[in-house]
């Protein structure tokens, strides 16, 4: 035998999906609501994307440089949390807030904690919500929504979520136009982050993530699912007051949240049970903050409190190990 | 799909890969010039040499003689002489102590007894030929099959087991047998279920062997033993999980299957010892899939015991393309070899040659906690949470999150997207406890 043989020990063949290709899906399921965005914002909106993209992979290149550790942009988490910055921002936000929002995800929420799997924390969601406690109000600057063709205005508008919110505080009771906009909610027609806008491009991203076996259903059913319970409790309690599920489910980050950020497998239980349990902590925070918060958003608080409690939710979400006979089953 | 058959939770399907030998019909592959055979062809004690170089032997003589209660003895494959005795590289990676031989190609089987009254032997009759012909577990752990047949009086067997389900990919040797040798199976079943006194027999054979399934029910059903269709999935052929398919009952952690009333015997094995006991000649050929992208043609073989490798690559027309890797057994649990001299055991269910080209070499990345190691592990660990105990070098921890229950089946280093070796970070650790739990 003239040939090397390469030895390893088994398993010798290896399952197709690497963590590239898991971070490139997950980029091109967002492209739908990328493209949604650009349509309804315009050119602002394209700025926003691509400065956000390309500051977070030029940051993670530069800290890794710093640390001297070896340069991982390729993997594409870098431009994935760009991605993910940009649809959490406001389409007027100014590049010095992108930018700030940039430093913060990638060298402050993630190279500092060691890189990829190692933060504890969704680093785009830490940059958000920093942002919108350090500048609340470049962060809550919403354009009005004018799609593409149409005559671009500078209009400024308000949330559908921040709308309700002042006008329950104001007169106790819910606007009667709010809930009958379903279907320019769904289609992303109000103001909003970029990613914000569109359920329909978001579910169109996350049906591919479910396809393609990226994400499982574990964390975005109950999500969805404790949000229309409680929503739903409050909405029977007082339709004057509390708003639909319906109102709930298309508003806000909500699909942005559950699909994209709530399922960051890095930052989510890895057993099925503890999953769940994510899925229905994000869920009930989420209704509780926006209906009782000081901010009318409540989906990235949700979520990253659920991130804090992740490896406590490991810890005791083992799976009953295979063969744990209970006595009854035994005797 | 995979719902309405039997199986257990867990698990995974990577590509089959069996079509390139499926169909083909078991073929005698000739003798070699030359013939290695080991003295360890079992986990068990090696067994004692008793002929020596310059010696004439016939087909099915002894040539080793069992030590020990888990040992049985060795028999030349052939007639020839014995040119040496002495140590040769072992498909485990070691150089084991070896017989070789070379035979004279009159193949010219040696006395026995007229053995056609296997209906006559009572169950410790049955056992002591079993014993003598050298049978062991050829679904790869090669345990000695008389000692796994006489569990003890107070745990008594009432559903034998037969695994067809051979969940490896590449893999067709049991496949072929049980389609081409369905009866020969069933008898060596049916020997097994007296030994035992078992009541009930299954036989597992995942869903994506229709041939063979229809061979093994119409030979099943006039003994009195069940076929049952199991979910493709590796590893559904793993003991535990399978015996769970099929009955419903879990092992234990840390007990075995006879704990349970139940025993698992491949289908190799059933038909070696019904081969064995009606002949009188023991265990000196088994069947060998050779595949791969590697080799020119893939075939299935039957193959007497301590041929080397490279006869068999050469009869299936040789290597094709930049040969890379060698294993012995399928891709998920096989073991890689150093070169083709290395002789087929008991335990050698196929020869699988990969080229440069098919080799998997990503480097390894962080984890990113995708849980998919956990959502596919058949043991229902939290694979990546022991290996990072592991490398770690935190061996408690890495026992709290029960280590000792993995079965190494490599799922989890299989579906692992940043390609970290978690079973093997898994076998250290439990190398580590069981050295700690022995200084104590």
């Amino acid at each position: 035998m003239d040939q090397k043989l390469y030895l390893s020990s088994p398993p010798h063949i290896r399952a197709e999906q690497s963590t590239e290709q898991i971070m490139r899906a997950v980029i091109y399921a967002l492209l739908p609501a990328c493209a949604v965005a650009v349509y309804f914002f315009g050119l602002p909106a394209l700025r926003v994307l691509v400065l956000c993209t390309l500051a977070c992979v030029l940051i993670e290149v530069l800290c890794q440089k710093l640390m001297g550790r070896p340069l991982t942009w390729r993997d594409g988490s870098a431009a994935l949390t760009g991605i993910l910055l940009a649809l959490n921002l406001p389409p007027s936000s100014p590049w010095w807030l992108v930018l700030i929002g940039a430093v913060v995800a990638i060298a402050v929420a993630k190279q500092i904690f060691g890189g990829l799997g190692h933060n504890p924390f969704n680093p785009a969601l830490v940059a958000r919500v920093v942002l919108l406690i350090s500048f609340p109000v470049q962060m809550t600057t919403w354009s009005a929504p004018s799609p593409w063709g149409s005559d671009f205005h500078t209009l400024t508008t308000a949330t559908p979520l921040g709308e309700m919110q002042s006008a329950v505080m104001l007169t106790g009771e819910l606007p009667a136009a709010l809930q009958q906009n379903t279907l320019n909610y769904l289609l992303g027609n109000m103001g909003g982050s970029l990613g914000e806008v569109s359920a329909l491009a978001l579910l169109l991203g996350a049906g591919f993530l479910f396809w393609k076996r990226v994400i499982t259903w574990h964390i975005p059913v109950s999500f969805l699912a404790s949000v229309v319970v409680l929503a739903g409790f409050f909405w029977l309690l007082d339709p004057s007051r509390y708003p639909s599920p319906l109102f709930h489910l298309l508003t806000g980050g909500l699909m942005l949240g559950v699909f994209f950020m709530a399922t960051d497998m890095v930052t989510s239980p890895v057993t099925p049970l503890g999953m769940v349990i994510f899925g229905v902590g994000c869920g009930l925070l989420t209704v509780l903050i926006r209906l009782f918060g000081g901010y009318p958003e409540g989906v990235s608080f949700a979520i990253l409190l659920m991130n804090a409690a992740t490896p406590l939710i490991d810890r005791y979400t083992r799976p009953r190990v295979f063969g744990t006979v209970t006595a009854k089953a035994k005797a | 799909m995979t719902k309405k058959y039997k199986t257990f939770r867990g698990g995974l399907h990577p590509p089959e890969n069996k079509a390139g030998s499926a169909h083909k019909p078991i073929e005698d592959c000739p003798l070699p010039a030359e013939l290695v055979i080991p003295l360890s062809l079992h986990v068990g004690v090696p067994a004692e040499v008793c002929v020596a170089p310059g010696e004439q032997v016939l087909k099915g003589q002894m040539i080793g003689r069992a030590r020990g209660l888990v040992s049985v003895p060795v028999h030349a494959s052939t007639s020839g002489e014995v040119i040496a005795v002495e140590p040769r590289p072992h498909p485990s990676g070691k150089v084991l102590e070896a017989v070789v031989l070379r035979p004279d190609g009159a193949d010219t089987p040696c006395d026995r007894v007229g053995e056609d009254q296997v209906h006559d032997w009572s169950a410790t009759e049955l056992l002591e030929r079993i014993r003598e012909a050298g049978i062991v577990g050829l679904g790869g752990a090669t345990f000695p099959a008389h000692i796994k047949l006489s569990p003890p009086p107070q745990k008594p067997i009432d559903v034998l087991i037969i695994n067809g389900a051979e969940c490896e990919p590449y893999l067709t040797a049991d496949h072929r047998l049980m389609v081409e040798q369905a009866e020969q199976v069933v008898r060596g079943s049916d020997i097994f279920r007296r030994v035992l006194g078992a009541k009930r027999v299954c036989v597992g054979i995942e869903s994506n062997k229709p041939d063979a399934i229809q061979a093994m029910r119409r030979a099943c059903t006039a003994a009195g033993m069940e076929v049952v269709v199991l979910a493709t999935k590796y590893p559904q052929g793993a003991e535990k999980q399978l015996i769970f398919a099929l009955t419903g009952r879990e092992v234990p952690r840390g007990a075995l299957p006879m704990d349970i009333g139940a025993l698992v015997q491949n289908v190799g094995t059933a038909a070696a010892t019904a081969e064995a006991l009606s002949s009188g000649m023991p265990l000196i050929e088994r069947v060998v899939t050779v595949a791969g992208p590697g080799v020119a043609e893939a075939k299935n073989l039957r193959v007497r015991i301590g041929t080397p490798l490279a006869h068999l690559v050469d009869y299936c027309g040789g290597i094709r393309g930049n040969l890379a890797k060698v294993l012995v057994g399928g891709p998920m649990m096989g073991a890689a070899q150093l070169g083709l001299d290395v002789p087929v055991v008991p335990a050698t269910s196929g020869v699988l040659l990969l080229r440069e080209e098919d080799l998997v070499l990503r480097p390894e990345g962080p984890c990113i906690r995708c849980g998919r190691c956990v959502q596919v592990c058949p043991s229902r660990l939290c694979p990546t949470t022991i290996a990072a105990y592991a490398r770690l070098g935190r061996m408690d921890e890495a026992k709290d999150y029960n280590a000792m229950d993995c079965i190494e089946c490599g799922s989890c280093s299989y579906t692992c997207p940043s390609a970290i070796p978690l079973v093997q970070s898994i076998r250290h650790a439990k190398a580590s406890i069981l050295a700690q739990r022995k200084k104590h």
